[in-house]
């Protein structure tokens, strides 16, 4: 039906420039939840947020409710949040535990935590010669295509072809080596707190965003300029101030030819890379301590080799930003083709000194929270952009930076030297877009 | 406004009146600072505002009611002084496009009740509800305020109030701009 409706998709996007109705027509959306994100690896959460059995988590899979849960065995599930019976979502909770099973609200079917059916009241009295019995796939809750994880971080798919998740993470999984890495017992742990904010805009103008490298020190100009100014009023006081003063004067004292120093990455299926380091790496006693339990537990060699990583985000395609090195995430729920909802989290470095968690908390605190002085200027841009791609104004969106300037090696596209602010990382998403959205399905 | 308790003590019992006339009193010195904490806010009066605070001072909106310190906590605001003027400097700078829209706010504080006076501090619970106009579009926002109060000789300072939004676990429609 859709289909019939819209025209040749191919037709939406060249290499440098995109139409503005795949950011603004609901029926691109429809389309885009299908064949994109009810198709390909979502991230649902990280398995610590789910530590015992019967914890759960529920997430949104493009356009379905799903749920994150631990079970008795051990194994993580992800589960469509419906009961089989008349369709009522089995967690109304945004998380919670479920007990050593599922109870439906509404009529008392229980289920086990992988989904499958452990009782139904009446089952023989009430179900005797009808054709729902135990062996029915339709009395069971409908479990995730398939389900895996990388490092302790859990994805879904709900298609049961496609590649794996490892295949489909391609060298961007460095999101999460590097991160993991960096914790002295190479493994993260979740913060207990998901900062939700709804943005008004479609999703990928959040996604191109993350690795535009020209906007910072134009959109977060005030709050850049703001934090530099105490920053020196501090310095002047007290000779030394916190690290989060530079986390947030960074916006503006990194220019654009700063920037331009940086460079992207591109890899296969949309995912990008943007390098680049926000100074991390003081010599104060709390990064020292912090090295020196690197040291121990991995030898000089590799402690260097792990501290060296130069990363200022990845954007796994088409639902996930990460900051490794601030140990954050944001995760990317389209709601609507014109609203969009970033869960935001953070993690703890495993055997890393307190110290260092609360650097990065900083940044959780001041850039990623609701109060936040950087994201309140960002969703006001991509407010106007949705408002402006919504007229009539102009067919396009540009792409053109640095455009034919880009260096491909081994599946691999950068952008050229002192190019960090290309706009490859856009043209690299759209040429994803069009192969998902165009496949043969 | 009416006693809540008996008196207990029998100083207390010698002198009802005077208590009572001293807890009112107090009561209504905190009442009025609270009222010009949240006209402060309304008028964008920041560094006033800011200076409320005592030196030390802490902002603290947490992002669950169940936490009982900012310290390594997450933290919707937990903001010092230093912090403070950084968003201060923030609103008013020119380029700082969220700010350019039409934008207010206007807060009711009420259900003032204090849980302890002592000659060198008195704290205090309250509730607030307060509108915010952005564009054309009204968000709400409620919940308590707890404050810490210095008393000095310039009157009340904020050694640490604690925010506690009805809504802070659901889904922030845009972001806050200022202080609640």
């Amino acid at each position: 039906m859709l289909q019939e409706t819209i025209p040749d998709l191919s037709k939406f996007v060249e290499p440098d420039r995109v139409r503005r109705e795949v950011y603004v027509d609901p029926r691109i959306f429809e389309l885009e939840m299908q064949r994109i994100h009810e198709r390909v690896w979502i991230y649902c959460g990280h398995e610590s947020q789910v530590p015992k059995p019967g914890d759960y988590w529920t997430v949104r899979i493009g356009r379905q409710p799903m749920v994150m849960v631990r079970g008795a065995d051990g194994r993580v599930h992800v589960l469509y949040n419906r009961c089989p019976h008349r369709g009522a979502m089995l967690c109304g909770d945004q998380h919670g535990n479920t007990g050593a099973f599922f109870r439906c609200s509404y009529h008392a079917w229980t289920f086990h935590h992988d989904g499958r059916l452990r009782n139904i009241p009446m089952m023989e009295s009430g179900y005797a010669g009808t054709r729902l019995s135990r062996d029915n796939p339709d009395c069971h809750v409908k479990p995730a295509a398939r389900v895996e994880s990388y490092r302790g971080f859990v994805f879904a798919s709900l298609a049961a072809d496609g590649p794996t998740l490892a295949e489909f993470l391609g060298e961007a999984r460095v999101a999460f080596d590097d991160m993991c890495d960096r914790a002295p017992a190479g493994e993260v742990e979740i913060v207990p707190n998901c900062f939700r904010v709804v943005q008004h805009s479609n999703w990928k103008i959040f996604l191109e965003n993350q690795l535009d490298a020209l906007h910072p020190s134009v959109t977060h100009q005030s709050a850049g300029r703001a934090a530099h100014e105490v920053e020196k009023e501090i310095e002047r006081r007290t000779g030394k101030a916190p690290l989060s003063y530079h986390m947030l004067s960074a916006f503006a004292t990194v220019t654009i030819d700063k920037w331009d120093a940086f460079q992207t990455l591109n890899y296969p299926y949309g995912h990008c890379l943007l390098t680049g380091y926000m100074g991390l790496r003081p010599r104060d006693p709390d990064t020292l301590a912090y090295e020196a339990a690197l040291e121990k537990a991995y030898g000089k060699k590799r402690a260097e080799e792990i501290l060296s990583v130069n990363i200022h985000h990845v954007l796994i395609y088409p639902g996930l930003s990460v900051q490794p090195q601030l140990q954050q995430l944001r995760a990317v729920r389209p709601l609507s083709v014109d609203r969009t909802l970033t869960e935001i989290w953070h993690f703890r470095l495993k055997g890393a000194p307190e110290a260092i968690y609360r650097r990065a908390l900083a940044y959780y605190n001041l850039v990623n929270s609701p109060s936040t002085m950087i994201n309140a200027d960002d969703l006001e841009n991509f407010w106007k952009c949705h408002q402006g791609l919504a007229s009539a104004g102009g067919d396009w969106v540009s792409f053109h930076r640095h455009y034919g300037r880009d260096v491909e090696k081994d599946g691999v596209v950068s952008s050229g030297p002192n190019m960090g602010t290309s706009e490859a990382p856009m043209r690299n998403q759209m040429k994803a877009w069009v192969q998902y959205m165009t496949a043969e399905k | 406004m009416a006693r809540k308790t008996a008196p207990k003590s029998k100083a207390a019992a010698r002198t009802p009146s005077a208590a009572r006339a001293s807890g009112a009193l107090l009561q209504h010195d905190v009442e009025q600072f609270l009222y010009r904490q949240a006209e402060l806010l309304d008028t964008r009066q920041w560094q006033q505002w800011i200076d409320l605070f005592a030196e030390d001072g802490i902002y603290w909106m947490p992002p669950d009611p169940s936490h009982t310190t900012w310290e390594g906590m997450p933290a919707i605001f937990a903001e010092d002084r230093n912090l403070m003027t950084v968003r201060m400097k923030r609103l008013l700078h020119p380029d700082a496009w969220s700010q350019r829209p039409l934008w207010g706010t206007n807060h009711v504080v009420s259900n003032v009740v204090i849980e302890k006076a002592t000659p060198a501090e008195v704290h205090v619970r309250s509730r607030f509800h307060m509108l915010e106009l952005r564009r054309d579009d009204v968000r709400h926002f409620a919940g308590s305020y707890r404050h810490e109060l210095q008393r000095t000789k310039d009157g009340f300072r904020i050694k640490l109030q604690r925010v506690d939004m009805t809504n802070a676990q659901a889904a922030y429609d845009y972001v806050l701009q200022a202080w609640v």
